[in-house]
């Protein structure tokens, strides 16, 4: 580039800027840029025309008074004018002050194109470069239409200059970055890829973050890329320190150019071809037997860029994990840093090295290093290295030194730095979930945890913790005696009295027997810490006394007394009043059996993802090592948890909710009684608690919140025609549901309640109540995002003949759901006659500009509509006789997917709506149910019959199902609802 | 109260740093250089809450004066507290610049010593002050022990602000009505706001301790005096009263030295002047204020590259009296890119530097009118902003009271010394500034 002669200096630009410089005071500046501002103003108005030289000038001026934060609002004009300038400096200057100044402007941005476009074409490699530059800086969308189809050109252009390839290239590279959709590679594709046999070093290096940014998007059509990268990598390698000349720094061959080159690699599995893939070894390995030499140079930039390559070099070896033997030398060579003077060396060793643990040829090796990386844990004076040894820890842990690397940590724990502490406890808890060989030690382990770290244990921790013991009946007694114990201290940490509360109600029985821990004891040893607690864990020791009173009733009066104090009954806290009152209430009334029904031993949990993994996952961050390894750690952690899908509860109380409340849960907000908007506090939603709605049910709904696990999938919304599984009936222009939309019905056919849809974006709640041929549909819609969704419509549609059969009026709903928020929509629902599908619910609406369409089924099914019939045996059958042609009958046989659980086909059965008939039929194992289905136009009276055969003659379980109504298609349909069921 | 006081110069760096109260510490003084005087945004409001810490804060030229704190102390008790460290910095030093304070800053401590004690304020009177606090250096050998248990009797006594013995051969005293009137006026003439605030400051020096009653047409005095028909009035007032005979007084305040009791009580100001110069009293009126001058605008705009603006003003006051030092302020657009003035009296030039044009006249009579036309050019710009067009803005100085303000009498009694209310010479003077007077264009 031509540099600034003398005589080209602006001594007015340089003495105005003095001036500015040695002003005392602000107003003095402001004045004296007001002075400047009139006198270019007076300038560029005056008649005559102003040479290129002052116009330079003056322009310079402007930008300087622009970036002192002044506005500007003139001198557009005279900077696109010096755009045509000839001169290298006027022209420069004209780009800096459009590519700072120029927003979309429409009449000037013609302009500048068109000067833009004619130094591309100029042929004078240093215009050119300008031009490119500015479209670069500018990279607004109109940029990238004026000029994506011209730089590729320039770019592969043979008689193009190196410098300009270069230009051309990054200027390719941002535009593609702004607006990707513009950027259209296809028939330069390959030519662009050939670019990385260039012969100019600076050419190949700016190319090649061209392609590895398109390969990104377009892996195939890059795919020849990997060829010739690999032949300019080995080339490289393989070059003395001197054959590069002006590309070797600190005897270190073309170090940017190499690292660029193994990141390229990264975006592609190992080479197919075994000659390619061969030589790819070998210049692994070179750049590995390099890392052993001795340095050439003591200088810190010659080790910097050799370990520069290193560590991409690893990554690549880590990316491909198909070679354990160049993974087992690199994580010698890791190891070798671990001990390095250098901080940064020992940090990007640890990093590394988390995600080496996690191939299985490499995990043996990083074992080796324990020690090493626990003595750091202890040691490193910088927390964001001890940070990276947490997480290195935490991935390489695994059965065989799972106790060791727990009992480490937990010790680090006490003098761990405070903002590394709840993930530390999140790893601890779950290491010690995932390889609990014996409960009693994960039972300990926890405690401990929770003992040393109490304000850093979340939540999620304690609750896991129950769910683990409620699911294992060997580890209860221990739990419960340890946690008597650990209750003991004379000062213990909340969450401790919670899981203490918990498991002394649920299981305080087991640790009866002991004199020194008789009921008496137990309760007044909790009640001791009752006073120190936060509301919540008030409510949940209360219903924990409750649960004394049925577990063991000579503590009944005492509970009681405590019950009826005023600092109970009349406490200002509504939630705490309202328990107390119950509860006294119930143990005064119910009979002991009653009581005992009620107040009986929590359902095991269903199987699901911990929650502590959620938590640590929503920690992102470096904390997130391997997602893929965490997986395989929870399956194999839920085999051992003992379980399969064991949903439903099997409670006498319809609305026992027996989950902790899974962040759904919480945004619903469906626990806290009434239909809330999502500002109500919701008390409920916070408190875990076994019976939270336990009595209280006085406004009728079914309140059974199955937490769903299925629906924590992440289904991306998809547009209508993505899907292919259209419903036979719906009109042209109806929206297609989605593909899940059946599956998702069929999860509501027996409950009413629960997550109907999520995605990342809307979760969808439900909440339906039927009587008679009459429902109604509460619709929670929450907006999980940060982000305010617009313009957020909903239709309900009834397709085909369905209009006919259903009547469904729905009130619209607010357009706007801020983010976070949820707003609810209520449905009415009429069933004129008996139908056979469902409504259609479609959602429209606008997240971040993006319109997004979604429609799914409503969960309306005939046997919602059933009213149950209670009747003998005797009567029962005589019915079934008298339905007994052919086609009022419908019969299936099918395989059970779920086990056979009698308590939970019951409970699936009475969800069903239908009487369920004890005793009526012979065989006991059977279960008969009859109902009348309600509708405007007529009752369908029905009649069920369901037969498992637990050892079918191909071992597997199998169901007779057998329905029987006073309507054809009222019996197809319910058969053909139930065989989905169970 | 006050927990500490700085001084900053203008580009924040501590000049005077004196904290009274251990709840202020040292970083105080740097949360408001950062959120006050470096401030991204001009801070606008005199008081700045800053975790929890209260900055009030006024600025004299290039010099600001924090006074900080972190109790719910009464603000405007705070500003007139630091008013008068202002003004009391001025009696010692003169102007208060950055050098003045940088060379008299052992004298500034000391100051801040006596007149602010565990940030209680305390006596802040300059002529007290000066007895004790000298700027030549410590005065012990000179003076007698009668003189300094003259001054502790003094500080401490009753009339905190005179001391006793005072002789003039000839007694004399100056009163100066001082007003400022302010304006905000619709372009069609019709007034948006106006009010006038007003001092009287007297210099006196007279010889013992005389007692003295000072007397105004308040409309409250003249109706009460009316309606009794008293008439040991002491006649007319030396300079006779024209026009309307009272004026209404919003509100006033006066020099701690004035009876607030008998002012309560009868409504008469009576006191014990200090001795040499002070403010009496401050007022405001609202009612009936003599706007001096009228401001006539024209602005007219040809096409978008041209503005013609005329202006008239019209001088409202009796052709004998002389207004001076005249000032109007004709704000230009920011994208003016030249102007050619007119006018017939005075001197009129376009500033570039603050975005105005400037028209200056010195001298003009009463019921005389003057006019000015410019045309000014503009650059056309990208921005479809419109021109805000700020008012047009005035400056002027005239001898009278536009509040009507007149002072009846100042009677000086002094029972000890022979001298009577004849033998005193007294001064009157009024004269009339412009505040913010602005008309909208």
């Amino acid at each position: 580039m031509p540099a600034v002669s003398k005589g080209d200096g602006m001594r007015g630009l340089a003495v105005f800027i003095s001036d500015i410089r040695n002003c005392k005071s602000k107003e003095a500046e402001i004045k004296r840029i007001n002075k400047e501002l009139a006198n270019i103003r007076s300038k560029f108005k005056g008649d005559k025309a102003l040479d290129g030289y002052s116009k330079k000038k003056y322009v310079c001026k402007l930008l300087f008074i622009f970036l002192l934060g002044h506005d500007i609002d003139f001198g557009h004009m005279e900077a696109v004018n010096l755009l045509s300038s000839n001169k290298y400096t006027e022209k420069q200057i004209g780009y800096l002050f459009i590519s700072v100044l120029v927003n979309s402007n429409s009449e000037l941005i013609r302009l500048i194109n068109n000067a833009i476009k004619n130094d591309l074409s100029s042929r004078n490699p240093t215009f050119m470069c300008l031009a490119l530059h500015c479209i670069a800086n500018v990279g607004s969308r109109e940029m990238a239409e004026a000029f994506a189809g011209e730089i590729p050109r320039i770019l592969v252009a043979g008689d193009t200059m190196d410098s300009v390839k270069q230009s051309a290239a990054l200027c390719l590279l941002r535009l593609y970055k702004t607006s990707p959709d513009l950027v259209l590679m296809g028939e330069w594709t390959s030519r662009v890829v050939h670019l990385l046999n260039d012969q100019h070093m600076g050419v190949v290096t700016a190319a090649i973050s061209l392609i590895t940014c398109l390969s990104q998007k377009n892996p195939d059509e890059f795919k020849t890329c990997v060829s010739l990268a690999v032949s300019r990598l080995s080339r490289i390698v393989s070059s003395a320190s001197t054959d590069l000349q002006d590309y070797t720094y600190y005897f270190v061959p073309a170090p940017w150019l190499s690292c660029k080159l193994l990141r390229l690699l990264q975006c592609y599995p190992p080479p197919e071809d075994g000659a390619v893939k061969g030589r790819l070894v070998e210049c692994l390995e070179t750049i590995l037997n390099k890392a052993q030499e001795p340095p050439k140079s003591k200088k810190v930039q010659h080790s910097n860029a050799k370990n520069a390559i290193l560590f991409e070099a690893i990554s690549l070896i880590i990316h491909y994990d198909s070679e354990p033997n160049l993974l087992v030398r690199a994580c010698n060579q890791l190891g070798q840093f671990l001990q390095h003077r250098e901080t940064n060396l020992r940090y990007l060793a640890l990093e590394s090295m988390c995600t080496l643990a996690s191939s299985e040829f490499s995990h043996e090796a990083v074992k080796t290093h324990i020690e090493t990386v626990i003595n750091a844990l202890k040691t490193e004076r910088d927390v964001s290295v001890r940070q990276r040894a947490a997480d290195l820890l935490y991935a390489m842990c695994d059965r065989s030194n799972a106790k060791q690397i727990v009992a480490e940590m937990l010790s680090y724990l006490e003098t761990a730095d405070y903002s590394i502490r709840e993930e530390m406890v999140l790893k601890v808890a779950i290491l010690a979930e995932k390889y609990a060989v014996d409960y009693s030690w994960y039972v300990d382990t926890i405690l401990n945890l929770i003992r040393i770290a109490g304000d850093y244990v979340s939540e999620e921790v304690w609750y896991r913790v129950i769910q683990i013991v409620i699911n294992r009946d060997d580890v209860q007694g221990y739990a419960a005696k340890t946690v008597f114990e650990a209750l003991q201290a004379p000062a213990c940490h909340e969450n401790m009295v919670k899981v203490g509360g918990y498991i002394l109600g649920e299981f305080g029985n087991l640790i009866a027997g002991d004199p020194r821990s008789s009921p008496l004891v137990q309760f007044n040893l909790l009640h001791s810490k009752f006073h120190l607690c936060s509301v919540p864990t008030r409510a949940l020791l209360l219903s924990a006394y409750i649960k004394f009173i049925n577990l063991f009733p000579e503590t009944k009066s005492t509970i009681q007394e405590v019950l009826r104090s005023d600092s109970q009954i009349r406490n200002s806290d509504v939630e705490l009043q309202q328990r107390a009152v119950e509860y006294l209430k119930l143990s005064s009334i119910a009979s002991t059996d009653v009581l005992a029904t009620v107040l009986e031993e929590m359902p095991p949990f269903p199987e699901r993802e911990s929650s502590i993994l959620a938590k640590l996952k929503k920690k992102k961050g470096p904390g997130a090592v391997s997602v893929n390894e965490l997986e395989e750690g929870k399956r194999e952690g839920g085999e051992l948890n003992g379980g399969g899908e064991r949903g439903g509860d099997s409670s006498a109380i319809a609305a026992s909710n027996a989950s902790t409340p899974s962040p759904s849960a919480d945004l619903l907000g469906l626990r806290a009684g009434p239909p809330v908007t999502a500002a109500a506090p919701s008390a409920g939603s916070l408190l875990v608690d076994v019976f939270s709605e336990a009595g209280i049910n006085d406004d009728g709904f079914l309140r059974d919140l199955e937490p769903t696990t299925e629906s924590s999938d992440s289904l991306l919304a998809e547009g209508p025609g993505d899907s292919d599984s259209a419903p036979p009936s719906v009109v042209s222009e109806d929206p297609t549901p989605l593909p899940e939309s059946d599956e998702l019905l069929n999860k509501f056919v027996c409950k009413n309640n629960g997550v109907l849809f999520e995605n990342q974006l809307l979760q969808i709640g439900i909440k339906s109540e039927y009587r008679q041929n009459l429902g109604r549909i509460y619709l929670f819609y929450g907006n999980k995002t940060s982000v305010q969704f617009v313009t957020f419509t909903t239709t309900v549609t009834c397709p085909g003949e369905l209009q006919s059969q259903l009547n469904v009026q729905s009130k619209p709903v607010e357009p706007l759901i801020e983010g976070g928020a949820q707003v609810q929509q209520v449905i009415n629902i009429e069933c004129l006659t008996d139908f056979s599908d469902a409504p259609l619910l479609n959602i429209k609406f606008r997240y971040g500009g993006a319109l997004q369409n979604l429609t799914l089924k409503l969960p309306v099914t005939i046997n919602k509509f059933f009213q149950p019939t209670e009747m003998a045996s005797h009567d029962f059958f005589q019915r079934w006789k008298q339905l007994s042609q052919p086609q009022q009958e419908a019969q299936k046989i099918f395989k059970a997917s779920h086990a056979m659980d009698t308590e939970v086909l019951k409970a699936k059965l009475l969800g069903l709506g239908m009487a369920l008939l004890e005793n009526v039929d012979p065989n006991p194992e059977n279960f008969v149910c009859a109902g009348v289905i309600q509708s405007k136009a007529q009752q369908v009276g029905s009649l069920l019959r369901l037969e498992p055969n637990a050892q079918a003659q191909s071992g597997e379980q199998m169901y007779r199902l057998t329905v029987r109504s006073s309507k054809d298609t009222v019996s197809k349909r319910l058969c053909e609802l139930l065989a989905e069921q169970f | 109260m006050i927990g500490g006081l700085f001084i900053y110069n203008h580009k924040g760096e501590v000049l005077i740093s004196r904290v009274y109260r251990d709840d202020i510490g040292r970083n105080a003084v740097d949360a408001f250089r950062v959120n006050v005087i470096h401030a991204r945004q001009q801070v606008r409001s005199p008081v700045t809450n800053i975790a929890r810490t209260s900055f009030f804060h006024i600025k004299r030229s290039n010099i600001w004066l924090a006074a900080v704190t972190k109790q719910n102390v009464n603000a405007a008790m705070v500003f007139e507290f630091l008013y008068k460290m202002c003004d009391v910095m001025s009696a010692y030093f003169g102007k208060i610049s950055e050098e003045n304070i940088k060379n008299n800053f052992v004298l500034i401590y000391e100051l801040l010593d006596e007149i602010l004690d565990f940030g209680y304020p305390q006596n802040s009177e300059t002529g007290a002050l000066k007895t004790f606090i000298t700027q030549q250096g410590i005065k012990g050998q000179h003076q007698t022990k009668e003189e300094q248990s003259q001054i502790t009797s003094q500080v401490t006594g009753q009339i905190g602000w005179r001391r006793e013995g005072i002789k003039y051969r000839r007694n004399e005293l100056f009163l100066d009505v001082l007003e400022s009137v302010n304006l905000l006026m619709s372009p069609q003439g019709q007034v948006l706001s106006a009010h006038v605030s007003g001092r009287v400051v007297m210099k006196s020096y007279l010889s013992g301790m005389p007692e003295c009653k000072f007397g105004m047409n308040d409309k409250i005095v003249i109706d009460k005096q009316g309606k009794g028909g008293t008439t040991d009035d002491p006649g007319k007032s030396e300079l006779g009263g024209s026009g309307k005979q009272s004026i209404a007084i919003d509100d006033c305040t006066f020099h701690q030295c004035v009876r607030l009791s008998k002012f309560d009580s009868e409504r008469s100001i009576s006191f014990i002047p200090p001795d040499g110069e002070y403010e009496l009293m401050r007022y405001r009126t609202t009612k009936d204020i003599i706007l001096p001058f009228r401001v006539i605008p024209l602005v007219r705009e040809v096409g978008r590259t041209k503005l013609e603006v005329k202006v008239v003003i019209k001088s409202n006051f009796k052709p004998s009296l002389l207004a001076q030092k005249i000032e109007v302020r004709i704000p230009t657009p920011l994208n003016t890119s030249g102007v050619q003035v007119i006018c017939m009296k005075g001197k009129a030039k376009y500033k570039a530097s603050e975005n105005a044009i400037v028209w200056k006249i010195k001298r003009m009579a009463g019921m005389k009118e003057s006019q000015i036309s410019a045309e000014i050019e503009l650059l056309p710009t990208n921005d479809k902003k419109k021109w805000a067009r700020p008012p047009i803005s005035m400056n002027f100085e005239v001898p009278f009271a536009p509040s009507g303000l007149k002072v009846r009498y100042l009677k000086v009694f002094e029972s000890k010394l022979n001298y009577s209310d004849h033998d005193v010479i007294k001064w009157v003077r009024y004269i009339g500034r412009s505040g913010i007077y602005e008309t909208r264009c």
